[in-house]
C-alpha cells in the first residue's frame, strides 16, 4: 500500500520534470517538500524510474546540506551562524539549546518533537542573533529566553 | 497614483510598544487633512533603526527619528508641501543614493502594473525597437563601466561580449543568486522587493549575446525570492514579456527557476554550472571559461543580482549617465549589508567611493552601546578585516584589495573592542573548511590544517612557528587551489596576521585573549574586597569549581572550572573578575 502510493507521487514528480535537462536536483527538492526528507525507498525508485544508479542520487544527496535522509522532528529549530548572529552571542544559544534538548545540531530529540540545527545565514542580520522555530523568526535572542522559547511548543504538544 | 508612502515604527526599547497609536494618530492627522488617499501609512517590523524611539520613514529619502507626539501633525503638513520639516528630520540618507534599490520597498513585487508604472519593461523595449544590435546594447554597458558585483569585479560589458562573439546554436544567461556569505543579504533584498526588474536585466543580456534561455539559481533557503520571481516570470509570460516574439519583435527568451540545495561553493560559476545541470556542486578548472563553455556546453554569461538590477537603469538612462556617480575605476553605486555591531544595521546603497567612516558612522550611527569600532570585514569568508586606521577610504573595488581584503557582494561586518581577530579568522576559516567540496588538497587540506593551527591557538596550545605555517599555508592555497573559493579562503587569515599580528602574539606567548573572547584563555577569580559573600557564584558553579563559606569567603579552583562565565554573570556585585 504505502509502495504504492509512493510510486504515485514519485510518477507524478518525475512526470513534472520530464524532458527538462539536469532535474535531478529540482525532483530531489520536490520529494523533500513532499516528505520532509529523501527517503531511502523513493531514491531507490526514483533510480528505477530515471535509470540513473542509485549512487549518482545518493551523491547528489549527500553533497548537498539542504537534503536530509532522516525525517525531521516535529519542530524544526533552527539557529543562525551567520556572521552577526555568531558576534551577539549565537554560539551561547546553541550551547543553551544543545544543554536543554540533550542532542546535537543535526539531530532530532528523542521524543521527536525538536530537530536541532545550524544554519549559515536567515538573512535577517539585522536582527541578530536569530533563532527560527519552523517558520517564527525569534530576533534578539538572548540565552534566558531560550527556555522560554521551547516551552511554548512543549507546552502545545502537550495539550493535544 | 504616485501615493506616498510612509513607514512607522516605534524602536524604543520601552513596553509597550507604541507603533499602533503612532500610527492611529498619523492616520488621524491624514484624515483630518484630507490626505487619505494620496499618502498610504505602512507599520513595519523593523526600519532599519534601533533604540532610536518612534521612526517615521518618508520614502523615499526622508526619516525622522525620536518623533514625539507633537510633532506628528508637523510631518504631515510637510509631506503636503512636499519637503522635510527640516529641524527634525536627520539627513542620514543623504549620502545614500538608490539605483539597485530604486524599485524596493516602492512597488509592489507582486504586482506587474506597478512596476511598468515605474518605467517597467521600458528598457527592454528601447533595447529591441531602438537600440536594436547587440553591438550597441553591449557599447552602453562599456560606457557605463558597470563591473561585476558578485565579488570579483569583472567588466559586464567584456563578459557579454566574449560570449556574443561565440558562434553557437544554444547560448544561456544565469543569474546567480545563491548569496552565501554569511552576513550578506543584499541579493534576497532584490529579488524580493524589486524580482521584475532582475527578469528585465535578463532579458536584455539574453538579447545582448544572443541567449534564448535563461536560468535564475537560487538559494532554496530563500522561498520568497523563489516565489516573487516565479511569480514575475508568469506574469511576464501572460503579458507577452517572455516567450516568442516578445512584444512583436523576433526575440524569443525563455525563464526557468533552478534551486540551490546550501552548498556555498555552487556560488563559484563552473560549479554553479554542475549545480544547474544537476550533479553535485564541484568547480572545473578554468579555462575554458563559462562564456566560451558553459552550461551543457554551451557559451553562458553569469551575472550577480545585483549586477543585472543595474542593468535596466543604465539602458534607460544611459552608460554616461550612470557612470558620472562613481570613481575612476569603479562606477554607480554599491548595496551593502551593514551588520555586527552598529547602531542601525541594514541595507544601504551609496556611490562608490563613498568612505567606510561615512557609511559605519555618518550612515550605520556608529557603534553599539558607544563601544570603540576595532574593524570592519567586507568580502565574507573570501575577504579580509580592515583596521580603523583605514576608515577614511574611499569604498571601491582596487582600494579594498589592496587593504587585502575585497568588496565581495557585499557584506559589510562591525567588529568593537570585544571582538577577538583569532576568533574572527577561526570563524570563517571553519566556515570555508564546512564548505570545502573536496575535490582539490589545497583547499581540502589547506583549510583543516589551517582551522587545526587556529584552534590550536584559541585554545593557548600555539606555538610561534605557527604562525608561519599559517602564512605558508596560505600562500600553497592562493597560488594551487582550483576555485575561488580555495584561493580566497586565507584572506581572513592572512589579513588578520597583517594588521594583528600582535594580538596573535599574545595568545601563543602569554596565552591571554585580549578581548577575553577565547574562553580557553579566560581565568576567573574573585575579588575578596568587592565580595559581599552572598554565595549566589558557588551555587550556580555546575562544575563545584567554587568553594569556600559565608564566614571566609569562596575562592575559583581555575583546574576545575570550565570557563562557562556563569559566576562572573550572576555576581551583582562585580566581584568576579575575568581576564
Amino acid at each position: 500500500m504505502r509502495e504504492e502510493k509512493l510510486s504515485v507521487d514519485i510518477e507524478n514528480i518525475v512526470k513534472k520534470w520530464e524532458g527538462k535537462k539536469g532535474s535531478l536536483i529540482m525532483i530531489l527538492h520536490d520529494i523533500q517538500n513532499l516528505y520532509g526528507y529523501v527517503p531511502r525507498a523513493t531514491s531507490l525508485q526514483l533510480s528505477n524510474y530515471l535509470e540513473v544508479p542509485l549512487a549518482r542520487i545518493y551523491e547528489v544527496i549527500t553533497f548537498y546540506h539542504f537534503f536530509k535522509l532522516e525525517p525531521p522532528g516535529k519542530h524544526l529549530i533552527q539557529v543562525c551562524m551567520g556572521t552577526a548572529c555568531y558576534l551577539k552571542g549565537a554560539s551561547d544559544l546553541l550551547h543553551e539549546l544543545r544543554d536543554i534538548l540533550g542532542v546535537r545540531e543535526g539531530t532530532t530529540t528523542k521524543d521527536g518533537l525538536f530537530r536541532l540545527e545550524v544554519v549559515r545565514c536567515l538573512g535577517c542580520c539585522g536582527l541578530a542573533p536569530v533563532v527560527k522555530v519552523d517558520s517564527k523568526v525569534y530576533s534578539k535572542v538572548t540565552k534566558d529566553r531560550v527556555a522560554d522559547i521551547l516551552s511554548e511548543y512543549e507546552q502545545e504538544a502537550a495539550v493535544k | 497614483m504616485d501615493k506616498k508612502i510612509v513607514f512607522i515604527k516605534d524602536t524604543g526599547i520601552s513596553l509597550p510598544e507604541r507603533t499602533k497609536d503612532v500610527y492611529a494618530a498619523f492616520l488621524n492627522g491624514l484624515r483630518d487633512r484630507g490626505m487619505q488617499d494620496s499618502v498610504m501609512a505602512v507599520r513595519v517590523a523593523d526600519i532599519g533603526a534601533y533604540s532610536q524611539g518612534v521612526v517615521i520613514k518618508v520614502l523615499p529619502d526622508t526619516t525622522y527619528y525620536n518623533v514625539k507626539d507633537a510633532d506628528i501633525n508637523r510631518i504631515i503638513d510637510s509631506i503636503k508641501e512636499g519637503k522635510a520639516v527640516q529641524d527634525l528630520a536627520t539627513r542620514k540618507e543623504a549620502k545614500q543614493l538608490r539605483i539597485v534599490l530604486r524599485n524596493c520597498g516602492v512597488v509592489d513585487p507582486d504586482n506587474i502594473d506597478d512596476y511598468l508604472a515605474r518605467d517597467g519593461y521600458q528598457s527592454i523595449k528601447k533595447v529591441l525597437f531602438e537600440l536594436k544590435t547587440q553591438e550597441k546594447v553591449i557599447d552602453e554597458i562599456k560606457k557605463s563601466g558597470l563591473r561585476g558585483r558578485g565579488g570579483a569585479g569583472y567588466p559586464t560589458w567584456m563578459k557579454w561580449n566574449f560570449a556574443k562573439q561565440m558562434a553557437a546554436d544554444q547560448k544561456y544567461v544565469i543569474c546567480n543568486g545563491d548569496e552565501g556569505d554569511p552576513g550578506a543579504y543584499m541579493d534576497r533584498s532584490v529579488l524580493e522587493g524589486d524580482p521584475y526588474s532582475v527578469v528585465e536585466g535578463m532579458m536584455i543580456a539574453g538579447f545582448s549575446i544572443g541567449a534564448t534561455k535563461g536560468y535564475f539559481y537560487i538559494r532554496a533557503e530563500y522561498p520568497l525570492a523563489v516565489d516573487r520571481i516565479q511569480n514575475a516570470i508568469d506574469r511576464c509570460y501572460e503579458r507577452g514579456l517572455l516567450g516568442n516574439n516578445i512584444l512583436g519583435s523576433s526575440f524569443n527568451f525563455d525563464l526557468e527557476i533552478r534551486l540551490g540545495a546550501g552548498a556555498f561553493v555552487c556560488g563559484e560559476e563552473t560549479a554553479l554550472i554542475a549545480s544547474i545541470e544537476g550533479r553535485r556542486g564541484t568547480p572545473h578548472p578554468r579555462p575554458p571559461y563559462p562564456s566560451v563553455k558553459g552550461l551543457w556546453g554551451s557559451p553562458t554569461v553569469i551575472n550577480n543580482v545585483e549586477t543585472l538590477a543595474n542593468v535596466p537603469y543604465i539602458i534607460l538612462k544611459g552608460g554616461d549617465v550612470f557612470a558620472r556617480v562613481g570613481t575612476a575605476t569603479s562606477k554607480g553605486t554599491k548595496v551593502f549589508a551593514l551588520t555586527g555591531k552598529i547602531k542601525n544595521s541594514g541595507l544601504v546603497e551609496v556611490p562608490m567611493g563613498t568612505t567606510i567612516r561615512e557609511i559605519v558612522f555618518d550612515i550605520g550611527g556608529g557603534i553599539f552601546n558607544n563601544k570603540a569600532i576595532k574593524a570592519i570585514q567586507t568580502g565574507g569568508p573570501s575577504g579580509g578585516v580592515i583596521p580603523k586606521d583605514f576608515l577614511d577610504t574611499p569604498v571601491d573595488y582596487e582600494n579594498l584589495q589592496k587593504l587585502g581584503s575585497i568588496m565581495g557582494s557585499g557584506g559589510m561586518i562591525v567588529m568593537d573592542e570585544d571582538d577577538c581577530m583569532v576568533d574572527i579568522a577561526r570563524f570563517y576559516q571553519r566556515f570555508c573548511f564546512e564548505e570545502s567540496c573536496g575535490k582539490c588538497s589545497p583547499c581540502r587540506i589547506g583549510t583543516a590544517q589551517m582551522l587545526n593551527t587556529l584552534s590550536k591557538i584559541a585554545e593557548g596550545l600555539g606555538e610561534l612557528s605557527d604562525l608561519d605555517n599559517l602564512r605558508r599555508i596560505s600562500q600553497a592555497m592562493q597560488k594551487a587551489a582550483l576555485c575561488g573559493l580555495g584561493q580566497t579562503a586565507p584572506n581572513p587569515v592572512v589579513s588578520t596576521l597583517r594588521y594583528y599580528q600582535d594580538e596573535y602574539e599574545v595568545h601563543i606567548i602569554n596565552k591571554k585573549c585580549p578581548s577575553k573572547k577565547c574562553r580557553n584563555l579566560l581565568s576567573y577569580k574573585i575579588i575578596p574586597e568587592k565580595c559581599k559573600k552572598c554565595s549566589v557564584c558557588m551555587m550556580n558553579c555546575e562544575a563545584k569549581a567554587i568553594t569556600g563559606n559565608k564566614d571566609d569567603g569562596y575562592t575559583i579552583d581555575m583546574n576545575k572550572c570550565v570557563r562557562c562565565g556563569k559566576c562572573f554573570e550572576v555576581c551583582k556585585f562585580k566581584a568576579v573578575s575575568k581576564e
